[in-house]
């Protein structure tokens, strides 16, 4: 019993471990619904997996199918971020005890329940329950933004090498209140639709009715949740990754504001589109947009330059391969803001591309066309922020040496190389005709799947080492039960 | 060594992948026995419109059984520019719009009136061929359904033959007659229903052109060599509803210039053959995936 009991406090009791368990939730999700849509439907594989776990997938519910799927990883998402924040950030033990607690529940609950309603029935307790779940997560959201006020004395930033005002306030810390705020209002955004779609269960995916001319309001809504969500939680996580890695000094002092600023501007054009302000709105989500990214690059620079300075602090005067090979040495630390820059190639810098030339170039195609790349577009942004959250992963549970560098190069390489098959899928209509298209699909779609693979094993074999480690009596466990991030930031 | 040889294999992958599509691969002739001339009788009545089963109603009304087939469109071709309906234009076909009321609204495009294109004539995926005096068809192809023809170009052969392009109402209703079923033979997709992609049809290689179009009527429950297929005709006769081309519709959308087809292609998943699933593009557009048959 005791060996169950100490487990459990491990997995469900410590940072650590409640990371663990949501990312291993989140595998297996992926890993089993992964073989539901493209090559592994086409190989029949979804068949065989339909059938052997009794999912009933009536045509009619794909849409919302699809929409609890999507809620039931974004949860489990959003909680590990938010045990990465509540770890990181000083607050009050009693709201951190509180705060994880209700989101674990919560989005445990989404999870099981959600899928077992859309893939297993539509029992509708399971529905009830599926609600029940993301309401608590929205409950722990609301707390998160109570125990994050940055106004408090007891969090004023005494050091002078952070963002913080004249008063002390820690600009770092507000930029995360900022986030967590609009966040939990942000969310309200897709309940009041959800609701009212999901009443008469008129559920659509937003990229099926980008072209009507005219939209309703709760339309707008629906589609300004989603985009504002995503790029909440990558924000967040930036945020996050700036914490861990100590993010300070001028560059910080900048950043912060910048990020503060575009979260806020971001917030109002979003929301903007559910108001005579809608014409506007593209501009005004632009303009906010950019101080977050122009923050993010901030962290970029510093980071970069800091692994650098780390690597070469023994040369008297580095060569530039000397420094290159300082900035790769640490995967882990080098990963999260590559992957930042990277998004910013596949998917910023894809997206905007496209809206330049929307009339002569995505709207010439045809609306399925439109909707590959729509999809394609965050569904990269959204694994992307995956793999910085696996790479920060990597160094918490204490990886070193080769493991740590076969575990941080397998992530970018893989990862990067999916991505940019991806991007080129997207992008096909531009050098390839319809017609004399499938060898070069099919050459991206086994690019691609067999990168997500390759990157989906070696998730398993972490996960299966994680497992192991639990029957161990002195395991990596029982240490990490211990820890906690905030110990591990970098000094 | 190991990074080399890595290397070699990535650029090997690669360039695998720019292999040239032999557009005129062989086809396995077929015959299907399903009549393209035909039409089916919708009667006047209320059905289930769009995916949340919506109550509509139309006129009774008649609909080809089949899509035009590219002999239909080539003996249209034929007479059209004798009579001067169409006429060439480099490389292309055109025919005369009236042109729509432009609403000016948001990414709306003004469609005016004038010569806009019917057919390509350079691309090579079209199996009509023009030698300077009379169309004909591309051999193999002539029971396949038209496709690279543009909205136009299909507006303009159901005009020619005193019908039109059906609304999306009467294709939906064409399509599932008056119960809530999502294919046009019920409620389940099997490959043997349709030619989606990867729907491993006779006429179908993924590992080198990938799908193409089956002729119209196929899949009415005969046996093709050792391909067996399912009758998938919808409740009112109709072959060819879900999968093969996508349909255009006749709808015009007060401050949108895109014009709706119905009916899922030889190049799209199965929950695009859903029947209230809708793709649009610009009236310009054709595909080697796109239709479409006349109503009444």
């Amino acid at each position: 019993m005791q060996f169950i009991k100490d487990r459990f406090n491990y997995l469900f009791g410590s940072t650590k471990g409640l990371i663990l368990v949501a990312i291993a939730m989140t595998a297996v999700v992926t890993a089993v619904w992964g073989m539901l849509s493209g090559p592994m439907a086409e190989f029949g594989v979804r068949d065989v997996v339909v059938r052997l776990l009794g999912m009933d997938m009536v045509p009619a519910a794909r849409e919302g199918r699809i929409i609890i799927l999507y809620h039931s990883i974004a949860m489990a998402v959003i909680a590990i971020e938010v045990y990465m924040i509540t770890g990181l950030l000083k607050m009050k033990p009693l709201f951190k005890t509180v705060i994880n607690t209700v989101i674990t529940v919560g989005y445990i609950t989404t999870m099981i329940f959600g899928l077992g309603f859309a893939y297993f029935g539509q029992n509708w307790a399971f529905h009830g329950l599926y609600i029940a779940g993301l309401t608590l997560i929205f409950f722990a959201g609301v707390m998160l933004v109570i125990a994050l006020w940055p106004w408090n004395k007891e969090y004023h930033q005494p050091d002078k090498d952070y963002a913080r005002t004249r008063s002390g306030v820690d600009l770092e810390r507000v930029a995360f209140f900022a986030a967590a705020l609009t966040t939990v209002i942000s969310a309200l955004f897709g309940a009041i639709p959800g609701s009212y779609f999901g009443n008469g269960f008129e559920v659509f995916l937003a990229e099926n009715i980008i072209r009507y001319p005219e939209k309703t309001t709760m339309e707008y809504s629906i589609i300004g949740h989603l985009h504002i969500m995503l790029a909440l939680i990558a924000v967040m996580i930036t945020l996050i990754i700036g914490r861990w890695l100590n993010f300070k000094g001028i560059l910080h002092k900048i950043a912060m504001p910048l990020m503060i600023l575009g979260t806020i501007v971001l917030n109002l054009g979003v929301w903007g589109v559910v108001t005579p302000l809608e014409p506007v709105a593209h501009m005004i989500i632009y303009v906010g947009a950019t101080p977050s990214m122009l923050a993010a690059l901030l962290l970029l620079i510093w980071s970069w330059r800091t692994l650098i300075c780390e690597g070469t602090a023994h040369l008297p005067k580095p060569s530039f391969g000397q420094k290159l090979s300082a900035l790769v040495r640490d995967p882990l630390r080098f990963g999260p803001t590559w992957q930042m820059l990277f998004m910013n190639t596949t998917v910023s810098g894809i997206g905007i591309f496209m809206a330049i030339r929307l009339d002569e170039i995505f709207r010439v195609w045809p609306a399925r066309e439109e909707r590959i790349e729509l999809t394609g577009h965050w569904h990269v942004l959204s694994a992307i922020l995956a793999t910085i959250i696996l790479l920060y992963y990597g160094d918490m549970i204490g990886l070193k040496g080769k493991v740590r560098q076969f575990y941080g190069w397998s992530i970018i390489i893989l990862s990067n190389i999916a991505f940019a098959a991806v991007t080129f899928f997207e992008m096909k209509r531009l050098f390839v005709a319809e017609a004399e298209q499938q060898p070069i699909v099919n050459v991206l779609m086994y690019v691609m799947d067999a990168a997500l693979a390759l990157l989906l094993v070696l998730l398993a074999v972490v996960m299966a080492w994680r497992l192991m480690d639990l029957f161990r009596s002195n395991g990596r466990w029982k240490a990490e039960r211990e820890q906690e991030l905030s110990q591990e930031v970098r000094r | 060594m190991k990074y080399i040889l890595i290397t070699l294999l990535a650029i090997f992958t690669l360039l695998a992948g720019c292999t040239a599509v032999d557009l005129n691969a062989p086809l396995p002739g077929y015959e299907t026995g399903i009549d393209p001339n035909a039409w089916a009788s919708i009667p006047a009545g209320e059905f289930f419109f769009g995916q949340h089963d919506e109550s509509a109603e139309t006129e009774a009304f008649e609909i080809m059984l089949t899509n035009v087939t590219t002999a239909q469109y080539a003996a249209y071709l034929n007479n059209a520019l004798a009579d001067g309906s169409v006429k060439l234009d480099g490389d292309q076909v055109v025919g005369f719009y009236p042109g729509d009321k432009f609403h000016g609204a948001k990414h709306e495009e003004p469609i005016e009136a004038g010569d806009w294109i019917f057919i390509p004539l350079d691309d090579p995926s079209q199996r009509i061929k023009f030698d300077g005096e009379i169309f004909t068809v591309q051999p193999g192809y002539e029971d396949h359904p038209m496709t690279m023809v543009s909205w136009f170009g299909a507006w303009g052969y159901c005009g020619f033959y005193d019908s039109r392009l059906p609304s999306e109402m009467e294709w939906e209703k064409a399509a599932r007659g008056t119960d809530t079923r999502p294919y046009p033979w019920g409620e389940e997709i099997q490959r043997e229903n349709a030619n989606f992609y990867a729907s491993r049809d006779p006429y179908e290689d993924m590992s080198s052109y990938g799908s193409r179009t089956t002729p119209v009527g196929f899949y009415n429950g005969m046996t093709y060599g050792d391909y067996a297929t399912l009758d998938s005709a919808s409740p009112y006769g109709l072959y060819d509803m879900a999968g093969n081309v996508w349909q255009w519709t006749g709808d015009i959308t007060e401050g949108m210039h895109y014009r709706y087809m119905h009916g899922g292609s030889k190049d799209t998943y199965e929950m695009d053959l859903r029947i209230w699933v809708r793709n649009n593009a610009t009236p310009t557009y054709y595909s080697p995936g796109v239709g479409f048959r006349c109503v009444r």
